[in-house]
């Protein structure tokens, strides 16, 4: 080993030459690629790139040199060093990459396996398709305004211009509520045969402009069977304002036609009769989606509010005009859903209801 | 009511062409509902008219057999057998051709039988289709003298006996009163169709007018009686049948064939929607009174019944009393019989609400109740009256003896002023007066015009024209509605949902996304469920709501708690092969019965504000409840492992479920409270405004005897919680987070068994103070080495300070805080 002080000698630094910095390098790359797995190449690793390493010796004799070929020597060691790192590093790469492709490979799993241990739930499509309506019209401006179920014979059938004795009134097969002691007096309450005594609560207690929609559970003296229930569900709706007409009607069926059932669908009136509005009419949902071909489905009724109502309600007809329509829900969920029979809507069957899911 | 289109055709020019769909149609454009339409059966081949030239009764045979001559237009008769009696020499029938098949595929054919050959067949209602009528074969027209001539011989029978009418069956919406008769669909269907048309009523002669009316009536009740007319007829033959053609019509619509009598009073009353009724005049005692019943009356009505009277009802009454409830059906004392050949016609326009009481009060929806309830044209019962003699005397050789009666106290209509631009305010359509005034004179409206202003008598048909609206709904229709076009309106800015309405749909929402599905159920309760739910006698769920009328007599009452339908729902669900339940229902629950009849104001203006609250006060407050039903498994064996039963616990986190969708703190405590296990019942509490705490519900596991009473799976847990009793959800605060290290601890408890959990925990959090940041039971253990009658319950905490890295003393300083202030609470210590 020569001394800091030595006269130089190139020859005697054989460390140093060309040479010997190419067979270390070699020497180096046949050992990294010869080593089989990442402990084969660990065990190699020191004899090339440790302490004692070639490459790392090389470097400690370029102090030896006279400064004016230490600079080319310096490079010469510099560049073997990072071809053997790059060698190392390469091989280290290949093994690593050969080890994960080998251990993943042995921790595959069948994905498909079920994982159903937390059983689906869902909400009744009832409860789902009252909601979306309610929110077609939320999205309008209206407000969603409720009633109870158990009503005030007055709310349900006088107010809206249904006198005792009418007609309508005692088609409407109604639910009666036993009062007095003995259960046979009037107590004056029904339970509700339509959505529609919430639009005079709303009218009583509000005043116009009104903009509202009422979903709800309503009753009838029906049994039940494949197209009947004697309990059942309306969205009714209700805007009284200045100036509106039976055109402000229609936009607003054919805006929630389309909204519910595809852009292609809209609506038709046919005349009708409803003690509470006056022009009456029934209308009729284009439904292209019907699993039959498209066609014209009966849905509802609507019409402009009777003047006869507003009075009652406490508004004036000369300055405030309305318009109300109402639907049922399971007739709705009946055709969109292609729903054959009306029980299997009403009897909690949760082979039924799951195929809904929750928001459906 | 049923329409035989060849009947309306008689009144109204068809345009040639015209198909039934297009008819059907223009129905529906004028608002009456289509809701069958009946086409006869078809016949092909010929069928003809034959009259009976000789009858050869054949012997020998198990049942009599007639071998005919018929003449059917050929020169020379056919040879026919035929099995009715129900014919003589001389009548008009109609026959089947060989070649003809008749309705059913059933072919004619020459053919040998009883010993003849039977050359074409001679028909009988039914075999033709037309009607089910047992009676034998179908005779057009007698032979007898006094009868009218049949049509010829040989003529095509199809269109004579009506096999071309179709029925249009129509649902008439009960402002439509006059919809009931030919005449007011005439004048709809003319319109409608834009065609001619003539009113039946128009071409009846007046009955001719005698000095003396013939017979003495007096109505005491003129507001419900403002029009009673009368005619008498004598020498009417009782045994006269009635034409083919009406008996056909009315079969068409729907009524049965009675005598000539009975069937032209309802023949006529479909003609021109009168209802009339037909008195035995010689039963008939002394003048006719039409006034209210008296207390005690009875009255036998044609249907046999014998019915008491209410002093509400009006009667048509004569020297013996009642013989009539009036508008709804007559009295059997005066009822046309065999021999009747003196009749008392009746044609009265009566009050409306009235009828619909006594026809309500008695059951008895007739046809004339209801038209009256429906409103009937007052200026027709002397026309109709009219009408009927004619007919009675051209088939039953009747005629009118003295002049007719007509007691009338009617008053004239008020016009209704209209805005001519009305109709176009309304329909948001340019309608121009000469428009507005065409289509209110179509419907029979007289219209003056003064400026802007219209006014409008309305017709004597259209009692239901009273309002200014009912006009613009006329003009409307009639325009047709698809003229209306579609203009969306801008409503005001709304607030979206309410709170309320928010958090309804966030627990259905968070308990479906759980796992539950919703299961609404009816409301209807019978009170054998509340024995099995082993409610005390004095329990509050046991003040029901009762319904009147209630579809099953077995569930007369309103639910006061989900249970009853829920579990319903569940034992169904099990019935049909499920296992693994987990179902909930939200909805209103109608508890505490009664308190005070609700009033009924007027509807002429807003009630008051105290009626208003009275009004609301009498509807009992519907509280709006969540419920959830578990069985079998909560969570499925599967390839992971065995499943998990459901049990006291899923009923109870579902509560904390609802309450956290809810925006709620819920605590839990033991309870007691039927159905529920006494040992495994959680009482469910809020703390309200004040500070208080306050019950909303319970959860856990049935008692095994309501499973055991209900059928339902043994362990099936339950929960029920009054939504509307949680209070107000708090704005949430956000937290300020610490991004400083936690330091981890876990603790063993040891406590005995008669301090919850939830104690233990509460003192642990307590003791920790500010540094704890949360605290986890992840474990319950009882056994050996812990002490009879404890557990060990082990906790993890976290501390962390907002401020600094906690140093382990602090952390050990808290930590220890902790221990003895649960220590001091409950007693727990340190297991060792």
């Amino acid at each position: 080993m020569s001394g800091a002080n030595d006269p130089y000698d190139p020859k005697q630094v054989a460390a140093l030459s060309p040479e010997a910095l190419d067979d270390a390098v070699s020497a180096a790359r046949t050992a990294f690629d010869g080593a089989a797995d990442l402990a084969g190449l660990a065990a190699v690793r020191p004899a090339h790139l440790g302490d004692r390493a070639p490459v790392l010796l090389a470097r400690r004799e370029l102090g030896a040199l006279p400064p004016a070929a230490r600079a080319d020597a310096g490079k010469r060691v510099n560049a073997a060093r990072q071809a053997v790192t790059e060698a190392y590093e390469a091989r280290l790469a290949q093994l690593e990459a050969e080890r994960d492709a080998r251990v993943l490979a042995e921790e595959r799993v069948d994905v498909s396996l079920p994982w159903d241990r937390h059983p689906r739930g869902a909400r009744h499509p009832v409860t789902t398709l009252m909601e979306r309506i309610s929110d077609i019209f939320v999205g309008m401006g209206y407000e969603v305004a409720e009633g109870p179920e158990l009503e005030a014979e007055w709310l349900n059938f006088d107010a809206l211009n249904m006198a005792p004795d009418h007609p309508a009134r005692t088609m409407m097969d109604t639910f009666f509520i036993a009062g007095g002691r003995d259960g046979n007096e009037d107590s004056g309450l029904v339970l509700r045969t339509h959505t529609s005594p919430v639009q005079a609560r709303t009218m009583l207690a509000r005043t116009p402009p009104i903009y509202i929609v009422a979903p709800g559970r309503t009753y009838r003296t029906d049994e039940l069977d494949a197209t009947h229930t004697p309990v059942f569900h309306q969205v009714e709706g209700l805007a009284v304002d200045r100036g509106l007409t039976m055109a402000h009607l229609r936009g607003t069926l054919d805006h929630l036609a389309r909204a519910l059932f595809g852009a292609d669908a809209r609506t038709r009136w046919r005349p009708s009769y409803f003690p509470f509005t006056e022009p009456s009419a029934e209308f009729d949902v284009w439904f292209p989606e019907h699993r039959d071909g498209p066609r014209w489905v009966e849905w509802g009724g609507c019409g402009m509010v009777n003047p006869r109502v507003l009075v009652a309600c406490g508004i004036d007809p000369d300055e405030y005009s309305g318009f109300a329509f109402g639907m049922g829900i399971e007739r709705a969920l009946q055709f969109r859903s292609g729903v054959g029979d009306m029980r299997d809507i009403v009897e909690g069957d949760v082979r039924f209801t799951r195929t809904f899911g929750v928001d459906q | 009511m049923r329409v035989p289109i060849g009947w309306l055709a008689e009144y109204v020019d068809v345009p040639t062409g015209t198909t039934v769909d297009e008819l059907d149609a223009a129905f529906v454009r004028l608002g009456l509902e289509v809701e069958a339409i009946h086409r006869p059966e078809e016949v092909t081949g010929p069928l003809v008219v034959g009259r009976v030239l000789e009858i050869e009764e054949l012997s020998g045979f198990k049942k009599p057999i007639r071998y005919c001559q018929v003449d059917v237009g050929e020169g020379r008769p056919r040879g026919i057998i035929c099995g009715a009696t129900n014919f003589a020499v001389g009548d008009t029938v109609v026959v089947a051709l060989p070649g003809a098949v008749l309705p059913g595929g059933f072919a004619i054919s020459a053919r040998t039988t009883y010993d003849r050959v039977s050359d074409g067949m001679i028909c009988s209602v039914r075999e033709l289709g037309i009607g089910d009528d047992h009676a034998g074969i179908l005779v057009l027209a007698g032979g007898g003298q006094g009868s009218e001539a049949g049509p010829a011989p040989g003529t095509p029978a199809a269109p004579v006996v009506g096999l071309d009418d179709v029925v249009i069956e129509l649902a008439v919406t009960p402002d439509r009163g006059y919809c009931l008769s030919m005449r007011g669909l005439a004048r709809e269907m003319g319109t409608g169709l834009a065609t001619a048309w003539r009113d039946p009523a128009a071409s009846v002669p007046p009955p001719a007018a005698a000095a003396e009316p013939a017979w003495q009536v007096a109505v005491d009740d003129a507001d419900r009686c403002d029009r009673f007319s009368m005619l008498a007829l004598e020498g009417l033959d009782p045994t006269a049948p009635s034409p083919w053609w009406m008996r056909r019509r009315l079969q068409q619509a729907g009524v049965r064939s009675i005598s000539l009598a009975v069937d032209v009073t309802n023949y006529v009353m479909l003609e021109l929607g009168q209802p009339m009724h037909a008195f035995d005049r010689d039963a008939v005692k002394g003048p006719i009174v039409v006034r209210r019943a008296r207390p005690g009356e009875r009255v036998t009505t044609l249907d046999g019944a014998d019915r008491a009277l209410d002093p509400d009802d009006l009667l048509i009454t004569d020297d013996s009393g009642p013989i009539g409830l009036a508008a709804v059906m007559g009295g059997a004392s005066t009822e046309i019989g065999d021999s009747t050949s003196a009749v008392l016609l009746e044609a009265a326009h009566w009050e409306p609400t009235g009828v619909a009481r006594t026809a309500r009060r008695h059951r008895l929806p007739s046809e004339a109740a209801k038209r009256f309830e429906r409103g009937v044209d007052p200026a027709m019962t002397v026309v109709a009256l009219a009408r009927a003699a004619r007919l009675l005397e051209q088939y039953g050789g009747a005629r009118v003896v003295g002049g007719p009666v007509d007691v009338d106290t009617r008053t004239g209509r008020e016009p209704i002023g209209l805005d001519a631009d009305r109709p176009a305010r309304t329909a948001g359509v340019p309608y121009p007066t000469d428009e507005v005034v065409a289509r209110l004179e179509a419907v029979g409206c007289t219209v003056t015009t003064a400026g802007a202003r219209l006014s409008v008598v309305p017709p004597s048909w259209r009692p239901d024209l009273t309002d200014p609206a009912d006009l613009v709904e006329e003009v409307v229709r009639l325009s047709g509605y698809d003229a209306v076009p579609s203009v969306l309106p801008t409503a005001p800015p709304g607030r979206g949902l309410t709170e309320e309405q928010r958090r309804r749909r966030a627990i259905g929402r968070a308990l479906a996304e759980d796992g539950h599905v919703e299961a609404p159920s009816y409301p209807f309760v019978g009170m054998p469920v509340f024995d099995a739910l082993d409610l005390p006698a004095d329990d509050e769920r046991r003040r029901v709501v009762l319904v009147r009328n209630p579809l099953s007599e077995e569930e007369p009452a309103l639910r006061t708690t989900l249970l009853p339908g829920l579990l319903a729902a569940l034992g169904r669900n099990v019935a049909r092969g499920q296992r693994d339940l987990a179902l909930f229902e939200h909805g209103s629950v109608f508890p505490g019965g009664l308190r005070r009849p609700a009033p009924v104001p007027g509807v002429d203006r807003r009630p008051d504000d105290a009626t208003i609250t009275a009004l609301y006060e009498a509807v009992p407050a519907q509280p709006w409840h969540v419920a959830v039903a578990l069985a079998g498994n909560r969570e499925p064996r599967g390839w992971w492992g065995p499943g998990r039963p459901a049990g006291w616990a899923d009923a109870v986190q579902a509560a904390r479920r609802v309450a956290a969708a809810a925006g709620v703190e819920l605590t839990v405590r033991a309870g007691e409270r039927a159905p529920w296990h006494p040992g495994r019942c959680a009482e469910l509490l809020v703390t309200d405004g004040a500070g208080g705490e306050r019950v909303v519900g319970h959860a856990g596991e049935l008692h095994p005897r309501v499973c055991a009473a209900l059928d339902l799976p043994a362990r099936t847990s339950v929960m029920e919680l009054d939504v509307d009793a949680l209070p107000a959800a708090a704005v949430p605060v956000g937290s300020r987070l610490s991004t400083f290290p936690p330091v981890h601890m876990d603790v063993a408890l040891v406590v005995a068994d008669d301090h919850p959990e939830a104690a233990v925990r509460a003192a642990l959090a307590e003791g920790a103070e500010e540094l704890l940041e949360e605290l986890r039971l992840f474990d319950v253990y009882t056994g050996p080495p812990v002490p009879e009658g404890h557990r060990s319950l082990a906790y993890a905490l976290t501390f962390r300070a907002p401020d600094r890295t906690l140093t382990g003393e602090e952390a050990a300083a808290a930590f220890t805080a902790a221990v003895e202030a649960a220590g001091r609470a409950t007693g727990a210590v340190l297991r060792g």
